[in-house]
């Protein structure tokens, strides 16, 4: 029996990114708010201090700052017919852990998504017909906006100092940023980053072609800055350890950099570490949350009563919650009907490596940051016709190499023994010389991706874990591939010597890494038929529940979700305090 | 060392015993009033002003205890000396356990003159002497606002020390060399500024009671106000006009910046001064920040000689420039100049040039966390080197950092180190 503490106005599960600035938002309203994080406190100087944050083995490698799977896992399928099987070490995605969540060590590339994303099924219905689009391909508008979500992004880019260079402000086209950005009402915080010699030589290439090449929006400071919190950043180092790494000197927004030192001098706010929420109660009609059950470390079950429940946690935990707690009509993709599992997503990735000759060329590629890097937006969503193409969606694609660390970054032409003296010397004489370009591509939804409870494997606590059934559809694979070609092109413009493509192929690999944007599964929209979410992030369902987090957007875009993910939350905080807490209950009619 | 301690250990006895006597004579012919304040409780403008007195003198940081959050001035916190522990005394209206049943006047006699109710001695852990600036009526008001305050049940038996030391009656003679026990007068030739910033600094400030380098009975060194001493491990620095190593180089505002928010362009406050910050300068009015930056900055400090500065060749140097470079420049950066109220420029901070390294010794040790603020919460610490850069490295390392940037301070030695890291003074 859960022992009841004494009630909250606000309960948020999870403490990562949206749960911090959800508790800032908040707790300036007045409320008295309490956030319940799975995993420990973590503080730069204590948890990842610069003379051992740059750690490959201990942080990349060996996983230090993730979930550890005997706590929880997934089981994962990549279709129907299949039976699923838990996974026991980490590969595709990296599920967060700890206070800060994926703030702490994801690389800060911060992205605007474009405004077409937004309304994505009627702006491609409008263009192309409806028959253009796969019949099982289930996109769908966000039911918000780019100007509704504009001063959100904004929000989040001066809470974060982001660095960039403005392609569009107000309407007005800007030279060196990216052209086909929606419209920003004001510059980015800071200037961009400085860019290494490979990144710069792929942004001078790009632009010999008559691209649009712009330096990628880094949340890794350009130089000190202060945000309209008065919390304070240093200028990054370029030391090359962002993405799996927590920053040992202050110099990558994360929560820990830019809200949690007001928010922890706030009387009305406290937050447990180390305890796992395990259930979002709901009283006897099932329309109204009376709270979370969570447990400690002990094993001991706690009740924690609350007028408003804020879900916060990654996208796939945030799932497994509503599944749980039976809250929301499950997804069944043989009817298609339900809402909680459908509309799941990844992200869609590939590379090249381009090899120089090495007595011409030094990149030092250990010379980075994370979100460092040129790009070129000619194919990301709708930028360009796909009429004759024969796919919808699309990405950047750009020189983002993020690092040279020593263990990974062993680029080799193909040809390669995998390993020994002559591996070695490939290696010696290829590691200086060679650039590693990406796609980031989009994962449109389709009706057999989704997520549902397994129906065999539980966790430690007994419960169901979430299945995961994913796979690529043909119209990914061959977005990518587009994609994959037109970096080739501007690598061999770079001067390289050899080009090697690395398209990406299915079935889906659940063994290695591709990025950690796992989405959807709680879609927002306008239709409760189709959605869990309505506009505002609020459940259909049951009023005082809100959703933060990508599992909202139901489909993923071609760039990195952060900057959504985060201008969401300020969208979600906003309604909340201006519409919710005046006239509690529904925000939007079905 | 030894000389020294056996000299202290005689005086204190000699002391003890002439204490004793006079001691006994005088607790025969008084016995504490059990009558409690008189100061009314309607007395807003009192309070007021006392809670601000308060706050100046930072009463709260030594008489509550931090393990105890929620018990403000309840006491039971141990203040160390070179003699021993004392423990703060519960000052909450509490009859029994605290000072509720004092008279005003015994409240006046323990702040101003060291005296308890019984007439026995305060130990000068109580900065009595400096609090002797203040009037009577600002003692009052002190008192009006103590009043105010929640009485808390929390009996403390404040006295610690080892023998000879717990014996309270040696205090006579101390006083007798260290306490003038008169109120501030100011000084008709200077600004009124100055003026209040010297009683802020001598009266409840106390800021000599770390500031000054003590005697070996542990009384203020007079000759040498304000130009740092070493206190409970840390090497407290010298806040005097002195360029090189006090704080004459810094502007009116870069003090008051450092005061009120922790943080300036050079440095942060760290270690014991943190506290002092939080929970004292923080509160206090701008224009009292200025009056302490004006009287500071007229003060006449140690000597501005430098020994010539070391060689870019001296090997500590060479080493101390390789470690610098892989371990300190990420956040200090190359040139020394850190981020301005983010990470300290060493390259200008006063005390990175101090005689005595000792606190920069237990910085790189054991890290430190600087003070979150109001104006300044971002708090960014610095992480322990101690279990990674051995004596040798640490001291070559600051010996570096000591000697560039145009600055020549002595070099620091892997002793001094060594010595750090087993808890003592570098």
């Amino acid at each position: 029996m859960a022992r009841k503490l004494p009630a909250k106005d606000v309960v948020i599960v999870g403490f990562g990114w949206t749960g911090a600035i959800m508790a800032q938002e908040l707790t300036d309203e007045g409320l008295d708010v309490i956030a319940i994080e799975r995993g420990p406190w973590r503080d730069t100087a204590m948890d990842y201090p610069p003379n051992y944050a740059q750690d490959e083995l201990r942080y990349h490698i060996r996983h230090e700052l993730f979930l550890r799977p005997e706590q929880t896992t997934f089981t994962f399928r990549n279709n129907m017919s299949q039976t699923a099987l838990p996974i026991r070490n980490w590969g595709a995605f990296m599920p967060p852990n700890g206070v800060g969540g994926g703030g702490v060590h994801w690389n800060a590339e911060t992205w605007r998504f474009l405004p077409s994303d937004f309304v994505l099924r009627t702006h491609l219905t409008e263009r192309y017909g409806a028959d253009f689009l796969p019949a099982d391909m289930t996109i769908q508008d966000w039911g918000v906006t780019y100007e509704d979500l504009e001063p959100h992004y904004d929000a989040f880019e001066y809470l974060c100092g982001t660095c960039g260079t403005a392609g569009n402000v107000n309407g007005e086209i800007r030279q060196g940023g990216n052209p086909f950005e929606g419209a920003r009402s004001r510059d980015y915080p800071n200037p961009a980053q400085e860019q290494g010699f490979g990144h710069a030589l792929f942004g001078k290439a790009a632009a010999e072609m008559g691209y649009k090449p712009f330096p990628q929006p880094s949340g890794n400071m350009s130089r000190p800055y202060t945000n309209p919190l008065g919390v304070r950043l240093g200028p990054c180092t370029y030391c090359g350890y962002c993405e799996w790494f927590g920053c040992g000197n202050y110099s990558k927004a994360s929560p820990q950099t830019t809200i949690l030192p007001v928010l922890i001098r706030k009387s009305n706010f406290m937050v447990r570490d180390n305890c796992e929420v395990t259930r979002i109660n709901t009283d006897a009609s099932g329309k109204r949350a009376t709270g979370v059950t969570f447990v400690d470390t002990r094993g001991e079950e706690w009740e924690q009563p609350a007028d408003l429940v804020i879900l916060a946690a990654y996208a796939i935990f945030n799932v497994q919650l509503l599944l749980l707690s039976k809250i929301g009509k499950p997804y069944d993709p043989i009817t298609g009907e339900g809402v909680v599992g459908r509309n799941f997503t990844h992200q869609v990735t590939s590379g090249v490596k381009g090899f120089f000759d090495k007595e011409k060329y030094n990149f030092n590629p250990f010379i980075s940051s994370g979100a460092i890097g040129m790009c070129i937006d000619e194919f990301n969503g709708d930028n360009f016709d796909h009429g004759p193409l024969g796919f919808v969606g699309g990405g950047y694609i750009g020189q983002v190499q993020t690092n040279g660390r020593p263990i990974q970054t062993t680029p080799v032409p193909k040809d390669t023994p995998a390993w020994g003296a002559e591996w070695k010397k490939a290696v010696r004489d290829n590691y200086l010389s060679t650039v590693l370009p990406a796609t980031h591509g989009s994962f449109y939804s389709y009706r057999d991706i989704y997520l549902d409870l397994d129906p065999t494997y539980t966790d430690r606590l007994g419960r169901p874990l979430v299945r995961m059934t994913i796979d690529f559809h043909d119209n990914e694979l061959k977005m990518s591939r587009f994609l994959t070609d037109k970096l080739a092109e501007i690598a061999q413009a770079m001067g390289a010597s050899k080009v090697e493509k690395s398209y990406r192929k299915g079935p889906y690999d659940i063994t290695t890494y591709q990025t950690t944007h796992l989405n959807g599964g709680a879609v927002m929209g306008n239709d409760p038929r189709t959605s869990f979410l309505n506009r505002y992030l609020q459940s259909w369902d049951v009023s005082n529940l809100f959703v933060t987090g990508a599992s909202a957007f139901p489909q993923n875009a071609g760039y990195n979700p952060t900057g959504t993910v985060a201008a969401l939350a300020y969208w979600a905080t906003d309604a909340i305090r201006t519409k919710y807490l005046p006239n509690p209950g529904p925000l939007a009619n079905a | 060392m030894l000389r020294r301690v056996i000299t202290v250990v005689a005086v204190i006895v000699v002391a003890a015993a002439i204490g004793l006597f006079v001691g006994l004579q005088s607790y025969a012919s008084r016995t504490p009033s059990r009558q409690g304040s008189r100061i009314g409780a309607q007395d807003f403008d009192l309070v007021a002003k006392g809670h601000y007195l308060v706050t100046l003198g930072d009463c709260e940081a030594c008489h509550t205890d931090p393990g105890q959050p929620g018990r403000p001035f309840a006491g039971g916190r141990p203040v160390e000396t070179p003699f021993g522990l004392i423990l703060a005394a519960n000052i909450t209206p509490d009859r029994e356990t605290g000072i509720g049943s004092w008279s005003d006047e015994e409240f006046d006699a323990a702040l101003r003159k060291g005296r308890r109710p019984d007439g026995s001695p305060l130990y000068p852990a109580m900065p009595y002497g400096s609090y002797a600036k203040m009037s009577k009526d600002d003692v009052r008001a002190i008192r009006a606002y103590l009043n105010t305050m929640k009485p808390i049940h929390n009996a403390v038996e404040t006295n610690q020390l080892p023998f000879p030391f717990s014996i309270r009656s040696g205090m006579w003679l101390w006083d007798a060399l260290y306490y003038d026990g008169t109120t501030f007068t100011p000084d008709p030739d200077k600004s009124d500024a100055w003026n209040r910033g010297a009683f802020l600094v001598r009266g409840p400030g106390h800021c000599g009671v770390c500031h000054t380098p003590k005697t070996v009975l542990g009384g203020d060194d007079t000759s040498r106000r304000l130009q740092g001493a070493n206190l409970q491990g840390w090497f407290i620095p010298e806040i005097t006009s002195n360029k090189v190593r006090g704080i004459g180089s810094w502007s009116e505002a870069d003090l008051v910046a450092y005061l009120k928010t922790g943080h300036n362009r050079a440095t942060a406050a760290t270690g014991p001064m943190a506290e002092v910050v939080e929970l004292s300068t923080s509160r206090m009015k701008d224009e009292d920040l200025r009056a302490i930056a004006t009287y500071l900055k007229d003060q006449p400090g140690s000597s501005e000689d430098t020994p010539p500065p070391l060689s870019a060749r001296d090997p500590q140097m060479v080493a101390g420039a390789a470690i610098y470079r892989d371990s300190c420049s990420a956040c200090h950066a190359p040139n020394g100049k850190g981020a301005p109220h983010l990470f300290p420029a060493l390259a200008e901070a006063p005390n990175v040039r101090s005689r005595d390294a000792t606190t920069l010794i237990r910085i790189v040790l054991q890290g430190t966390r600087s003070v979150a603020t109001n104006a300044e919460p971002t708090a960014p610490a610095m992480p322990s080197y101690g279990w990674q850069l051995s004596d040798d490295q640490i001291a070559a390392v600051l010996t570096y950092i000591r000697n560039s940037w145009g600055a020549a301070a002595p070099p620091v030695k892997p002793e001094d180190v060594k010595s750090v890291r087993s808890g003592g003074e570098g």
